[in-house]
C-alpha cells in the first residue's frame, strides 16, 4: 500500500450501484442496463468470461495435479469456481464449536459458473409456511405475485423440464429434458416400485438453441461439464448470460477486484454510495449512485450492512430491527451411494449427457403425518464420469466383495488381473443426495466479529448457526429412504451407509451445501424484517437486496431460479419508482 | 482422501457439483499474500488459474524433486507392478505414473511422510529377507514380498451381518498400508493418464448429441423408454 493513503472519489453519479456480480447482481445489471440506466458493477474477483476462461473438454491429464482439488479450487482443478471454503487474507469465525462452513465465490459471476444448474420454482406452499406448520414466518408476497418473472426468465435464460401439474412444484416454460442415463433407467424403475416419483429434472441448461439476452448464440455440446462453466454458453452462468450482455448495452461500467467495504449515507440517512478497496493497486475509492443494490451473497451482503454504520443507522444500516445476520439457514444435505452388480462389466459409450443429473425427485410426501416439518428433493448421479484424480481409489473395497467375472478374488492385488478389476467396476456406481428445507431460526445467525479484521481492514463475520431436530430427523428419513431405494435397484450400499444418531445421519454442516439465505429478510413488519416486499430497505428506501438474503424461507428447493425471479421483479420496481421520482 | 471420499469423486461429471461439496476437503497449504489477482490462462499447463493459483504453481514447480533418485526407481518398480503392460494398455511408467507421484506429493504433502517411509519399509523388509535393496531383486524375489503386502484386510455389512475379507501376515500391515496407497496413487495416475482414459473406456469428453441410452443396451438390460418420455424427451434423428 502507499504511504500516502488517499480515498479517490469517482465523480460520475450513477443511477445505480450493485455489489457483486452473481444471479441476483447480474440479473440486476442486465433489467437496470437495458432500460438505459446508469449503472456501476462491483466485483470482488476478477474478470471471467467462459468462453475464454473455461476448463471445459480439458483431459484430466492436462492438470499435473488430474483435476485434483486445492484450496483455491475446492471442487477441484477443471473446475469454474475461484476460490471457495477458504480464502487467502479473509478470514471468518465462529462461537464456540459451531460450525458454518462459508463458500465464497470471487471472480465475474460468482458461483453461477460452476453451480447445479438446478432451476426449481418455489410452489405456492413455499410462500406460506407458517400458516402451514407454525413455524418461522410467512412471505410478504405469494407465488402469484413471482410467478411472471419466473415465466419471464424461464424464457430469457432458458430451462429443461417437464410440465407435471404437481401441486407445489410449479409447471415452466421448458425446453425438452434429455433421455434418462442408464443408471437413472435403474433409479426411475425402482423409485416405481416404491412409489417413489423420479421425474425429469428440471435445470437450466439449453437443449435447443437460444440468443443470449441482447443477442448471441448460445448452445450446448452435451459434455456434463457445466461445473467448468461453458465456453459455448449452453447454460445458465451470469457471468456470460447476464453480466457481459448487460455491458454490451454501453450502461455498466464493471469494476473488477474491487472489495466493497461500506454503503455510505448522508446526514438524512439515505444511501450516496459504496466505498471499496481496489484489490490492484490497494487504494481506497468510492463511487456514487441514486440506488445501491446488494448482491454480495447472502452473509456478504449482511456483512456489509452491519459495516454500513452511521449516526442514522447506528445499528447497521437497514437494521433498526435487529435481523441482519439473523435466520441464516442453508439447505440440508445428506448422500449415500452404492454400486449396481448388474451394471458391472458395461458396454461403453458416450453417456456424458448434461452437467448434472436427468432425472430427480421432488418432494412427494406430507409433512402433516411425519416427525419432521419440511422437506427435501433428491438428486441422483452416477454412470461413467471422467476419471480424475481419486478415481479407482480403494479398490480391495470392489474386488474383495464382488466377483469378477464369475471369480472371487483377495482384496487389492496388483498386475494384469488388477487392470481387469477396474475396468470391470467402471461405470457401475449410483449416488444420491437430499437437499432439503431447514427451518430458518433466529437463533442462527451471523454477526461482525468485535475484534478480527480481513487484510483490508474490513470486520469479518463470526458464525453462530445449529441444526435442531428437525433436520436431523428429516436426515434420518432421507437416509432410510436411500437405503430403500437402492435395495429396491438392486444396488449394494458402498458409501453413507453408516450414518446414524451419532453423526446425525450425516447432516451435512451448515453452509456446506452452499445456499445461504435468510440473513436481510424480507416482511411487512419493519420491526421484524430489514426489507419490504420488493427487498427494498425499510429503513433507507434506496438500498436494495437481491441475492439470497431477502429469503424469508428456503423451500425444499435450490434458491437460485427464486434469487433470479426476485431480482428481476425488484429491478423493475426499481425503474418504476425511479421514473415516479419516488427514489 | 479416504474410501466414501473417493468413491464420491467417481461421480464427478454425472451429478450435480452440490452433491460433491466434501469430495475433496481443501488442504493446508503455506499462506501466499497477493497483492492482485488477475485471471489468465496458464501457459505452464493450459489450464485457467486466478493469479494466486499461478504463483503456487511456479512455486511447487520450482521446488527440487521430493523423492531422491533411488526413490524413484523402488515407485518406478512398484508401479509397473500394479500397473503391467498386457494385451489391453501400456505400464504405469508408460504413462508416466511416477512422475506423476512425484508432483502430488508436493501438491498434497500429506503423503510424503507415508511414501518416504513406505518405501524405507520396503527396503528394510527387502534386506531382512534378501539382503539388499528391493530395487537390486529379482522380480521373483520382489514379487515374494508384493504378495505379502497386496491384499488389505477389508469388513463389510451383508445381510445386518460383519463380513470379513483378506488376511494379512503379522507383522506385514505397515507394508500392506503403504502398498494399498502406493496402488491407490498408482491408479489414479495410470487411469487419468491418455493411455489409461483409452484402457479403462472412457468415451465422453467431446461435443456429443445426447439421443438417450443406446438400443441394444437397453435390450441388454432389459429397459424401455416410456412414451411420454420418447414424447417430451430431447431427440435427435438418427444418423
Amino acid at each position: 500500500m502507499g504511504d500516502n493513503l488517499q480515498v479517490k472519489k469517482q465523480p460520475k453519479q450513477y443511477d445505480a450501484i450493485i455489489v457483486g456480480s452473481g444471479a441476483g447482481g447480474g440479473m440486476a445489471a442486465w433489467v437496470l442496463a437495458s432500460a438505459g440506466l446508469k449503472i456501476c458493477v462491483l466485483e470482488a474477483g476478477p474478470m471471467f468470461d467462459p468462453k475464454k476462461d473455461s476448463n471445459q473438454l480439458k483431459n484430466p491429464w492436462e492438470s499435473p495435479r488430474r483435476g485434483a482439488s486445492t484450496k483455491y479450487r475446492p471442487f477441484g482443478d477443471f473446475d469454474g469456481c475461484y476460490w471457495g471454503w477458504e480464502i487467502d487474507g479473509e478470514p471468518y469465525t465462529h462461537v464456540g464449536d459451531t460450525k458454518w462452513e462459508w463458500w465464497r465465490a470471487r471472480m465475474l459471476g460468482g458461483r453461477t459458473n460452476h453451480w447445479g444448474r438446478i432451476s426449481l420454482r418455489f410452489g405456492p406452499r413455499d410462500f406460506k409456511r407458517k400458516s402451514i406448520d407454525g413455524l418461522g414466518e410467512d412471505w410478504p408476497i405469494g407465488y402469484e405475485d413471482i410467478k411472471p418473472y419466473y415465466d419471464k426468465i424461464d424464457k430469457l435464460l432458458g430451462v429443461f423440464g417437464t410440465n407435471e401439474g404437481l401441486p407445489n412444484d410449479p409447471d415452466g416454460i421448458f425446453l425438452p429434458p434429455p433421455k434418462p442415463r442408464l443408471h437413472e433407467l435403474f433409479v426411475k424403475k425402482a423409485g416405481n416400485s416404491i412409489n417413489l416419483p423420479v421425474i425429469p429434472s428440471r435445470l437450466s441448461i439449453l437443449t435447443k438453441p437460444m440468443q443470449l439476452p441482447g443477442g448471441g448464440d448460445r448452445n450446448c455440446i452435451f459434455c456434463a461439464q457445466c461445473g467448468r462453466s461453458c465456453k459455448f454458453y449452453g447454460d445458465f452462468s451470469s457471468s456470460s448470460v447476464l453480466v457481459l450482455p448487460a455491458v454490451r448495452t454501453g450502461n455498466v461500467d464493471l469494476v473488477t477486484n474491487a472489495m466493497a467495504r461500506e454503503v455510505l449515507t448522508n446526514n438524512e440517512g439515505l444511501a450516496t454510495g459504496v466505498s471499496y478497496i481496489n484489490k490492484d493497486d490497494m487504494q481506497e475509492y468510492q463511487v456514487s449512485g441514486r440506488t445501491v443494490v446488494l448482491a454480495a451473497s447472502a452473509c456478504e451482503s449482511a456483512r456489509l450492512l452491519l459495516n454500513s454504520k452511521s449516526s442514522r443507522h447506528p445499528n447497521g444500516l437497514a437494521n433498526s430491527s435487529n435481523v441482519v445476520g439473523k435466520y441464516l439457514h442453508d439447505s440440508t444435505g445428506a448422500d449415500m451411494g452404492g454400486i449396481i452388480p448388474e451394471l458391472f462389466d458395461r458396454k461403453r459409450y458416450n453417456e456424458d449427457g448434461v452437467g448434472g443429473m436427468h432425472v430427480y425427485t421432488p418432494w412427494w410426501l406430507d409433512n402433516k403425518k411425519l416427525d419432521f416439518p419440511r422437506g427435501y428433493h433428491i438428486e441422483y448421479g452416477g454412470g461413467f464420469g471422467m476419471p480424475v484424480y481419486g478415481f479407482n481409489w480403494g479398490v480391495e473395497n470392489l474386488n474383495g466383495r464382488f466377483q469378477v467375472k464369475a471369480k472371487q478374488k483377495q482384496p487389492g492385488g496388483y498386475g494384469a488381473s488388477l487392470k481387469e478389476d477396474y475396468r470391470y467396476f467402471f461405470g457401475a456406481h449410483v449416488g444420491m443426495a437430499g437437499r432439503g428445507e431447514a427451518v430458518a431460526r433466529e437463533d442462527s445467525y451471523c454477526e461482525i466479529d468485535p475484534s478480527v479484521v480481513d487484510k483490508y481492514g474490513i470486520p469479518v463475520l463470526r458464525f453462530n448457526t445449529s441444526y435442531s431436530d428437525y433436520e436431523i430427523k428429516q436426515a434420518k428419513h432421507m437416509k432410510e429412504t436411500f437405503a430403500e431405494l437402492l435395495h429396491a435397484m438392486g444396488a449394494v450400499i458402498t458409501w453413507g451407509g453408516d450414518d446414524g444418531p451419532h453423526n446425525n445421519y450425516g447432516l451435512h454442516n451448515p453452509g456446506n451445501i452452499i445456499h445461504e439465505a435468510g440473513t436481510v429478510r424480507m416482511g411487512s413488519d419493519p420491526k421484524r424484517s430489514a426489507l419490504n416486499k420488493y427487498s427494498q430497505a425499510h429503513d433507507c428506501k434506496n438500498v436494495f437486496c437481491v441475492d439470497g438474503g431477502p429469503f424469508v424461507s428456503q423451500a425444499d428447493k435450490n434458491i437460485t431460479w427464486t434469487i433470479l425471479a426476485l431480482s428481476m421483479r425488484t429491478s423493475e420496481y426499481i425503474v418504476d419508482q425511479m421514473k415516479k421520482r419516488a427514489i | 482422501m479416504d474410501r466414501r471420499k473417493s468413491i464420491k469423486t467417481l461421480l464427478i461429471g454425472g451429478v450435480a457439483t452440490t452433491m460433491l461439496a466434501d469430495a475433496c476437503a481443501p488442504r493446508d497449504e503455506k499462506n501466499q499474500e497477493q497483492k492482485t489477482s488477475t485471471a489468465t490462462t496458464s501457459e505452464t499447463t493450459g489450464i485457467n488459474r486466478m493469479k494466486e493459483e499461478q504463483d503456487y504453481m511456479k512455486k511447487l514447480l520450482a521446488e527440487p524433486n521430493f523423492f531422491t533418485p533411488h526413490e524413484m526407481a523402488t515407485i518406478t518398480v512398484l508401479a509397473d507392478i500394479i500397473i503391467p503392460k498386457d494385451q489391453v494398455s501400456g505400464s504405469a511408467s508408460d504413462a508416466k505414473v511416477p512422475e506423476f507421484i512425484e508432483f502430488i506429493v508436493k501438491d498434497m504433502p500429506d503423503h510424503q511422510t507415508p511414501m518416504r517411509g513406505g518405501l524405507r519399509w520396503m527396503d528394510i523388509e527387502s534386506f531382512k529377507r534378501f539382503d539388499k535393496a528391493f530395487t537390486d531383486l529379482t522380480s521373483e524375489q520382489q514379487i515374494q514380498i508384493v504378495d505379502d503386502i497386496a491384499y488389505p484386510e477389508i469388513e463389510y455389512q451383508e445381510n445386518g451381518k460383519t463380513v470379513k475379507r483378506g488376511k494379512v501376515k503379522p507383522g506385514m500391515q505397515q507394508g500392506v498400508a503403504f502398498f494399498s496407497l502406493m496402488r491407490d496413487l498408482t491408479a489414479t495416475g495410470f487411469y487419468t493418464s491418455e493411455i489409461g482414459v483409452k484402457d479403462v473406456g472412457y468415451v465422453g469428453n467431446a461435443p456429443n448429441q445426447w439421443n438417450g441410452v443406446p438400443a441394444d443396451v437397453l435390450k441388454q438390460y432389459n429397459m424401455a423408454y416410456t412414451e411420454k418420455e420418447l414424447k417430451e424427451c430431447l431427440s435427435f434423428d438418427k444418423v
